[in-house]
């Protein structure tokens, strides 16, 4: 619509109201300044109008004239102030569709689906706390009766976190000869962050390659929580041991292995500290406490138990997710 | 903010109080007043008290990190004293306490 038409509405809607002064043309003045915004009028054009159409039909004082004059000044600079709103709502919505376009991407950097492998029960969770995650995992599925399980987790949130985990699966790709190695798979790792990563950045992680045929897990740490081993015969759950430098903090890093033989009903549970650094109430939670929260259900499908273990920390937590969330739980079925 | 920073000069260095939790949102706080000091030519150790420092997480470890890096170069030591039982298990797990030097408050870590 052209500038001559908008006035001409204005002025049939100044003249309709002065006439009969009725709420339809409140009303009408209210949709039309929404109209108004939708076509991007700025508020001293506004101001114009109506200085015309008053012009054309009321006889006006040379003060009352002038003091247009100072209000239109005014409100120029709400003109600009909401150009730059309006300019800063288009660049969000391009970095929110472009996030959106990253957050799909990310999501092609983690297994599409769980392995499910004759002799295991395999349960996982994760759940960003932002858009995008910082908590990676991954399964590398092998022919020689391995399954390799990798839990990683990127210091700091958002895209730079998630821009790392690009290097850290391409590189696990090109490293499934180490697959059954979890100390060398670690080293690995750990030169290829060290060289690529910003200073004040590092993984964690922990790799654990499982042994179908054996159903041995053999795993190493790097800066990660190992997580917990849940033995059936005792029905308690341990804490697994193991540390070793997190990943990218020095170039000569080595890690040691561990080894566990699981018998059949036996858990083993990875997760990203997501899982344990939050608030219960006034206090943190305690490592005692998540425990008794796995034992709670510990019988149930390991997908159960890592979907109700996030539902329970949820509410405990007052329904706030500090941190990605990041669960894996493996089950000796047979 | 969460966190409250203090610095005092004491012979060869400094010493950085801080209290409050560390987390994504403070440590660039506690990062730009510590880089400072781990590479000023004069300064030879520069001790972090964090005796008052009831949280910290992995966003406040990789500050750490960085500060040592910053430090090695200038040739200044990096110490952290009087760390509380959790942030002791938090700096155990990821391996920070074996590459820097941590003197703990006491008590068993949760």
């Amino acid at each position: 619509m052209s500038r001559r038409h908008l006035k001409k509405k204005y002025e049939e809607l100044l003249l309709a109201f002065l006439r009969l002064g009725a709420e339809d043309q409140l009303y009408s003045a209210q949709q039309l300044g929404k109209w108004f915004l939708r076509q991007n009028v700025a508020p001293e054009d506004i101001i114009d109008f109506h200085l015309a159409a008053l012009e054309h039909h009321v006889e006006l004082s040379g003060p009352v004239r002038a003091s247009f004059q100072l209000l239109t000044e005014v409100m120029i600079e709400y003109g600009i102030a909401y150009r730059e709103h309006l300019f800063l709502r288009d660049k969000q919505q391009q970095l929110e569709s472009e996030i959106e376009v990253a957050v799909t991407m990310q999501h092609t950097l983690l297994p599409e689906e769980l392995p499910a492998p004759s002799a295991l029960d395999i349960g996982m969770i994760s759940v960003p706390c932002k858009k995008m995650s910082g908590d990676y995992y991954n399964f590398l599925v092998r022919d020689d009766h391995t399954l390799g399980i990798a839990v990683a987790d990127i210091v700091g949130k958002g895209i730079p976190a998630a821009m790392s985990m690009s290097m850290i699966k391409y590189a696990m790709d090109g490293l499934s000869g180490c697959a059954a190695f979890p100390a060398e798979m670690l080293c690995h790792l750990n030169r290829v962050v060290e060289r690529n990563i910003d200073p004040s950045m590092f993984i964690t992680m922990v790799y654990g390659a499982y042994d179908l045929q054996e159903h041995r897990f053999r795993y190493a740490v790097a800066g990660h929580e190992p997580g917990f081993w849940y033995r059936s015969c005792r029905k308690e759950l341990y804490d697994l041991e193991g540390s070793g430098l997190a990943l990218g903090l020095q170039c000569d890093s080595t890690y040691e292995e561990y080894e566990l033989q699981l018998e059949q009903g036996d858990l083993i549970i990875l997760f990203t500290d997501g899982v344990t650094e939050r608030k219960v109430g006034n206090h943190f939670l305690r490592r005692t406490e998540l425990k008794a929260l796995i034992m709670e259900l510990i019988d149930l499908p390991c997908q159960e138990i890592v979907d109700s273990l996030y539902r329970k920390l949820l509410n405990l937590s007052n329904h706030e997710l500090p941190d990605d969330h990041t669960m894996i739980a493996i089950r000796r079925t047979k | 903010m969460n966190v409250v920073i203090d610095t005092k000069q004491v012979k060869d260095g400094s010493v950085l109080y801080v209290r409050g939790e560390i987390d994504a949102y403070t440590a660039p706080l506690v990062s730009k007043q510590l880089l400072p000091l781990v590479t000023a030519t004069d300064s030879k150790t520069v001790s972090i008290d964090l005796r008052h420092v009831s949280y910290m997480d992995s966003t406040g470890v990789g500050m750490l990190i960085g500060a040592l890096k910053a430090s090695k170069q200038s040739g200044c030591q990096l110490v952290l004293e009087n760390v509380t039982p959790r942030i002791q298990r938090l700096f155990r797990i990821t391996g920070l306490s074996k590459i820097i030097p941590v003197k703990p408050l006491g008590g068993e870590e949760d």
